[in-house]
């Protein structure tokens, strides 16, 4: 487990996170090669179904940065990503992967130094968690998918 | 509109257990709008149930269609081949549109993934509320345009009852309606409507007297 490098996939808003990560980089500042980041528009661009695409195409972490609250430049976006974010967790929560693996994060465009914190937290969490489960294999047993003696079946 | 809500996943994770490859069919109308069974949900749902069954050992295929209305033939008619090609269909309709869907494709098992609770409308994001009991022969006339058939807890045709306090009712935390409906005949000028007493209503134009047909025969298209 200790060798497992996760794959993070970071939803970026271009206005804040994508920028500091800009900064982050002119200051020469460290951050883990396992975050992946995708630019949005906006944070308010991401949707549960992103999210949960990431996953199901092989992440094992997932985060969206947007602006700090009161500071988005489509004056919402970043609060509902908040809601929608929560939303996703439970999600996640429900299949059984976890919704500790989904995080949003608000930061400013010139806040470098957090932007490869945050990174870093993520990064330090996902290795902390393992991989994903549907990056490994589970005991059927363990899920929450038996079947009830009534369901049908053709 | 209808009101419905998207049940438990783990209840729909059940009653899919079974199955290998599944339809999820979602409907454009009323359960789009309320966010419970629209395009994006068949989206989520197929995503979650597809993620449950992929840490098993029995994957699970999605199809995944919208159609503009489940509780109409024609729209059903354009799913028949993909309809074929599932072992079954995940109706994420109100309980009219996952009856049509199991009528439509008579040797296909039906699942109905939302839980259908009311007739009534968003009153803001996120908040929907039940307006109408359906109850097949509307008062709203004499009551300002507020249902105490839906909105009453006790469904008190002559309200208040004893039990509104401060404009709110005695049953649950929602406003007295009655309460409302003063105010608005109030605000209205109609006060001395409300001294009429409302006779028992005929129940029988409700749900109480049986399933329910409408036939109109002036727009029925003659073979
Ligand atoms: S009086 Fe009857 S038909 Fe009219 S809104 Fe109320 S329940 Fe619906
Ligand atoms: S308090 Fe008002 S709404 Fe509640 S049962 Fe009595 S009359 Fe109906």
């Amino acid at each position: 487990m200790s060798d497992f490098q996760p794959k993070i996939v970071a939803f970026c808003c271009y206005y804040c996170a994508y920028s500091a990560a800009d900064l982050a980089g002119s200051m020469r500042l460290q951050y883990p090669p396992t975050v992946r980041m995708i630019e949005q528009p906006c944070s308010g661009r991401i949707d549960i179904r992103l999210i949960l695409q990431a996953f199901e195409d092989g992440a094992d972490g997932v985060y969206v940065a947007g602006c700090l609250e009161g500071d988005c430049h489509f004056l919402k976006g970043n609060y509902r990503a908040k809601l929608r974010v929560a939303q996703a967790k439970k999600i996640l929560d429900d299949v059984g992967i976890g919704g500790d693996r989904v995080e949003m994060y608000n930061l400013s465009g010139s806040m470098g130094p957090r932007f490869a914190e945050i990174a870093h937290e993520m990064h330090e969490r996902i290795k902390k968690l393992g991989p994903s489960p549907l990056n490994r294999k589970v005991e059927p047993s363990q899920l929450n998918c038996e079947a009830e003696p009534a369901a049908g079946q053709q | 509109m209808i009101i419905a809500e998207q049940k438990p996943f783990e209840e729909i994770a059940k009653m899919t257990a079974n199955f290998d490859k599944v339809l999820l069919l979602g409907c454009n109308e009323c359960v789009t709008v309320c966010l419970a069974g629209g395009e994006k949900e068949v989206g989520v749902l197929a995503a979650s149930l597809r993620m449950l069954r992929k840490q098993g050992d029995r994957p699970l295929i999605t199809l995944e269609e919208t159609v503009t209305r489940q509780c109409e033939w024609e729209y059903l008619d354009q799913i028949e081949k993909l309809a074929e090609e599932a072992e079954c269909i995940i109706s994420m309709a109100c309980g009219v549109g996952v009856q049509f869907v199991a009528e439509r494709f008579p040797d296909k098992w039906v699942i109905p993934a939302l839980n259908t609770k009311s007739a009534g409308g968003s009153v803001k994001h996120g908040i929907w509320e039940e307006r109408c009991g359906l109850c097949g022969e509307c008062i709203l006339y004499k009551t300002g345009g507020v249902c105490p058939v839906a909105r009453c807890s006790k469904r008190i045709l002559n309200g208040p009852c004893g039990g509104s306090q401060n404009g709110k009712c005695e049953v649950k935390d929602v406003d007295c309606i009655w309460d409302q409906i003063y105010k608005r005949m109030a605000a209205l000028g109609r006060m001395d409507w409300l001294m009429e007493i409302e006779p028992e209503k005929d129940w029988s134009k409700a749900r109480d007297g049986g399933p329910r047909k409408l036939i109109r025969e002036d727009v029925m298209i003659s073979e």
